[in-house]
């Protein structure tokens, strides 16, 4: 036996060791992103969440200006945080819209009572329909939509305070 | 003590992403009438991935999030919709990723030529062996 293939299963041992460390060191993104990033919002009509809060359809989406839509609870933790931060953004003139999963008028009343109101729309998606279609995995979740109406950009977890200027721009390339 | 105190703790800790209020959709535990239908719904479920706990299927998984999506694969069927429409429409938002079967896109290639490459070699090694002996 050559010298070579004595030490080849030495060397794909090494081979192996360097690719677990490597993966070790750089985790994967277990965050599943949304592949309608680029494509229209699919349509959808929601009943208003609240009674004296406009509704949202896929139609208030595609009104010539950028909007944030923030996929999010009253029952989801992080949002309570990220709620604040969409209040900035809100004050700075963005057009945010909500989309509440699985939520109760009595339950959002109270977290925006609490925590403040930056919607200028949230559309109720009691059975996560919306959520689904939208290929959004979780709460808190936000998507940048064009004039159009059309997916510019996905934004998985809590926008904090420090993705402010970064949202801001991605918006104003969406103008 | 200090273990029992550190159980009891551990014990009243509570999920920190609580879930909602509201309760599971219609058809997220229900069986449909149909029993055809219903077997339809099942291996579709049981094939597409949870977004919350990666790793279950949508028929395994507890989460809020794959009760709603076992309700929408339900009425969906009951609509009349074919299993591999459900299956593309899912593919279309979540990528591969959603569904367990596998596909031969091209960067699943590798997972399937690779058993094929590891037969050559293993071969082209017997062969070297039986002639070294033959020697």
């Amino acid at each position: 036996m050559s010298r070579a293939v004595r030490f080849a299963p030495l060397a794909l041992l090494l081979v192996v060791i360097v690719a677990l460390i490597w993966r070790l060191a750089t985790p994967t993104d277990s965050n599943v992103h949304s592949t309608l990033d680029g494509k229209r919002v699919p349509e959808f009509s929601l009943p208003a969440a609240l009674p004296e809060k406009p509704a949202l359809s896929s139609a208030d989406l595609a009104s010539g200006s950028p909007h944030l839509v923030n996929v999010f609870a009253s029952w989801c933790v992080p949002c309570v945080t990220e709620v604040k931060t969409l209040q900035v953004l809100r004050h700075s003139g963005v057009r945010v819209d909500g989309i509440a999963i699985r939520d109760r008028p009595v339950d959002l009343a109270d977290f925006l009572a609490r925590n403040g109101d930056p919607y200028e729309r949230i559309g109720s998606d009691a059975e996560s329909k919306v959520q689904i279609s939208l290929g959004s995995s979780g709460v808190p979740e936000s998507f940048i939509v064009d004039g159009k109406g059309v997916i510019r950009y996905q934004h998985i977890g809590p926008i904090e305070r420090s993705d402010v200027p970064m949202i801001l721009a991605k918006l104003e390339q969406a103008r | 003590m200090k273990r029992f105190i550190f159980v009891a703790a551990l014990m009243a800790t509570q999920p920190l992403f609580a879930d909602s209020n509201l309760p599971p959709a219609y058809w997220a535990n229900r069986e449909l009438p149909d029993a055809k239908q219903e077997a339809q719904a099942e291996q579709l479920m049981e094939q597409i991935r949870c977004l919350v706990c990666q790793g279950q299927s949508i028929a395994d998984s507890d989460a809020e999030l794959a009760g709603d999506m076992r309700d929408l694969v339900r009425r969906r069927i009951a609509a009349g919709e074919k299993p591999q429409a459900i299956r593309a429409w899912l593919v279309q938002r979540y990528g591969t990723w959603i569904s367990y079967k596998p596909t031969a896109e091209p960067s699943a290639w590798p997972l399937w030529l690779a058993p094929l490459a590891l037969l050559f070699v293993g071969a082209w090694l017997i062969r070297r062996r039986i002639r070294v002996r033959d020697a």
